[in-house]
């Protein structure tokens, strides 16, 4: 299973996720989801160091798969985090807003 | 309308001022997530799925057009041009950024608002009937001991770390709009058989992992002691109630596992050392805050308006609107007007700020500018006159805010579920969108009659799903959203508390359930029965019975 850190950015809460070369991206489809398992502390230790910087909260590691060519969240709850709400697909990642 | 004087504006301020503090050292790492936190949840601010989420007072529901118009224009200029209003009466911004708190709590407090108190646990935003200060049925108008409350209970010093969050709700009518049986302390105001006027003290009711319906603790409390009485309530809760699990901490738990009798014991031997001391209310204190309620000036009119009937038989639309919207109201020649904010097909209680700002503006033309926040997530205009309603519908037809299903089974309660908010286990928007779609006609809506469906997307229960006469209840089971369904519930002075009917369903099997258990209804009930009432005298066994063996 692959797996991706999400979090949410401090200044403006924006759902975020550990993207290549520590940098943080708002798609999930812009970063590189881990196929290996050990790499999970490892991302967690570069996500810890970017919440001690005050660039993100509530670092987390998170399943995904990828269905076709886009990658998805394993869980209902991330997924919705990963797009924005079903009820307002003018908004969120979704929407691009 | 209750207006801020200097020390209230002043405190706003200050603490608008402080928490812009807060947010500067937070964001320069002075201060770490954890040390943070906790501020900002006292200033209303929550970290949900998609962005940091705001939760702005609105106390006792009490609205007015100065105040919507700021709340548009906050949502149109900070967030993404919508609010939700709550079934605390309040209001949530979903999109905000942590960098704009500054100037947003500034612009809050320009208008005498804020979102102190509206988590953490403390006494939270006093809620109170909607109708209040001019329903027909009043015996007195519950704002000014809700004024009270909210004086007293803001920055309370020994209140501020409770076991767990505290809700009041308060209501001056026999008709119980404000769910009071459903909080940690609920206050019934009416005349006893001497003539004078009390409170009816219920406490520790509460929905949640635990629901329970609140207990008479005082059947007669004189409006003078209110201060007093709810400080030993809240004095023996501080002391005794549970510290060491969260689930069992709200006063409702206390009170169970103490027992009524007892608990009633403790209240009163807390009381008797208090009750004639500083926290007493002298009649002037009484009225002078009953002079900050005072009625507007209403003109002198006739009851009856021969010009409605015309045009409620030119007009099918108004006149439906007319048959589902209003309430009695004390004063001849008006009427109250409930503006329903669940329309067909969208989500309970979404307002766009353009809305809000039409509104605000409506309010000041028809209702002299001020309007109330439900706890069914809609808005009421208190003194419209009933020569102007025609007038009134058109201008909110233009904006959407005339769907006429006040009462009615598409005007249900739901929570935001799984969409916003982090602690859900299943979304309940798209329900509520379902099950208003499934019911739009409006003849078939007329033909059920008076119903409530209230929905949560977790045990939580912020939807009031224990006191719907149909509950829904998301689940999470395997990472597949799955709803419960309960019978029975009601938020009126007939408190009860709906209960599992029997397995789940998945969200298009629940609307499905849902049409079932109407249809089951409109077979079994008696002439004029609701559906509540069906329910009471049949119990669950009928409909559980016929919906479970259905062919699906
Ligand atoms: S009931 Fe649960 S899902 Fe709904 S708003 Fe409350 S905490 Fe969130």
């Amino acid at each position: 299973m692959a797996q991706v850190v999400i979090a949410n950015r401090l200044r403006d809460g924006i759902v975020v996720f550990l993207g290549t070369n520590h940098t943080w991206v708002e798609q999930l489809q812009d970063c590189t989801p881990s196929e290996s398992k050990e790499d999970g502390q490892r991302l967690m230790d570069i996500s810890q160091e970017a919440a001690d910087q005050q660039e993100i909260v509530d670092p987390n590691l998170i399943e995904v798969e990828k269905r076709g060519q886009t990658w998805h969240a394993i869980k209902m709850r991330e997924e919705m985090r990963a797009k924005g709400p079903t009820v307002r697909e003018d908004l969120g990642k979704q929407a691009g807003n | 309308m209750y207006q801020y004087d200097e020390y209230d504006q002043d405190f706003v301020e200050q603490r608008a001022r402080q928490f812009s503090r807060q947010v500067e050292r937070r964001i320069s790492g002075e201060l770490t997530e954890d040390q943070f936190k906790p501020l900002r949840l006292m200033n209303g601010l929550y970290l949900q799925l998609h962005a940091y989420m705001l939760r702005i007072n609105v106390p006792y529901g009490c609205l007015s057009s100065a105040q919507m118009r700021k709340l548009g224009h906050v949502a149109r200029l900070y967030d993404k041009s919508y609010g939700h209003l709550t079934t605390r009466q309040n209001m949530q911004l979903n999109w905000i950024r942590l960098t704009d708190m500054p100037q947003i709590l500034l612009e809050l407090a320009s208008v005498e608002m804020h979102g102190i108190q509206s988590s953490g646990n403390c006494i939270r935003n006093i809620t109170a009937d909607e109708y209040a200060g001019v329903a027909a049925d009043e015996v007195e108008d519950p704002r000014i001991y809700c004024e009270f409350l909210r004086q007293w209970s803001s920055l309370h010093p020994e209140f501020s770390f409770l076991p767990r969050k505290f809700k009041f709700a308060v209501t001056g009518s026999p008709n119980d709009r404000a769910a009071v049986k459903a909080h940690d302390i609920g206050l019934r105001l009416y005349r006893n058989d001497q003539g004078e006027v009390g409170f009816e003290v219920f406490v520790g009711g509460g929905l949640g992992r635990t629901p329970f319906i609140g207990k008479l603790i005082r059947d007669f409390l004189p409006t003078e002691h209110l201060l007093s009485y709810c400080e030993a309530i809240l004095r023996v809760y501080n002391q005794l109630g549970r510290r060491d699990n969260k689930y069992k901490a709200r006063i409702k738990v206390l009170v169970h596992e103490t027992g009524e009798e007892a608990f009633r014991e403790l209240v009163e031997k807390e009381w008797e050392a208090i009750r004639d001391g500083t926290l007493s209310l002298p009649e002037e204190d009484v009225a002078l805050i009953r002079a900050r309620f005072a009625p507007p000036k209403y003109e002198d009119l006739e009851d009856d308006t021969p010009s409605l009937e015309s045009q409620r038989a030119e007009n099918p639309g108004f006149n439906d609107w007319m048959d589902q919207q209003l309430a009695e109201h004390k004063q001849a020649g008006y009427t109250i007007v409930n503006i329903s904010c669940t329309p067909i097909g969208k989500p309970p209680g979404d307002i766009s700020s353009e809305q809000m700002e039409s509104v605000a503006d409506l309010a000041e033309t028809y209702s002299f500018g001020e309007m109330r926040v439900t706890h069914n997530q809609n808005l009421v205009f208190t003194d419209v006159r009933k020569k102007d309603l025609f007038s009134l519908w058109q201008d909110l037809v233009k904006v959407e805010l005339a769907t006429p299903n006040h009462g009615l089974i598409s005007d249900t309660i739901c929570c935001p579920g799984l969409d916003y908010c982090a602690l859900a286990n299943a979304r309940s928007i798209p329900l509520a969108e379902k099950i208003s779609t499934a019911f739009a006609d409006q003849e078939r809506q007329k033909e059920i009659g008076e119903i409530y469906i209230n929905m949560s997307g977790c045990i939580n229960a912020c939807g009031h799903h224990h006191v719907g006469n149909i509950g829904i209840l998301g689940v999470d089971k395997k990472n597949t959203e799955l709803y419960q369904l309960m019978l029975g519930g009601s938020a009126k002075e007939d408190a009860s508390l709906g209960k599992i009917l029997g397995p789940g369903f998945d969200e298009d099997g629940v609307v499905t359930a849902i049409e079932k258990l109407i249809d089951i209804y409109l077979d079994l009930r008696k002439d004029g029965e609701t559906f509540l009432e069906t329910h009471r005298r049949l119990g669950d066994g009928p409909f559980k019975e016929r919906l479970y063996s259905a062919p699906s």
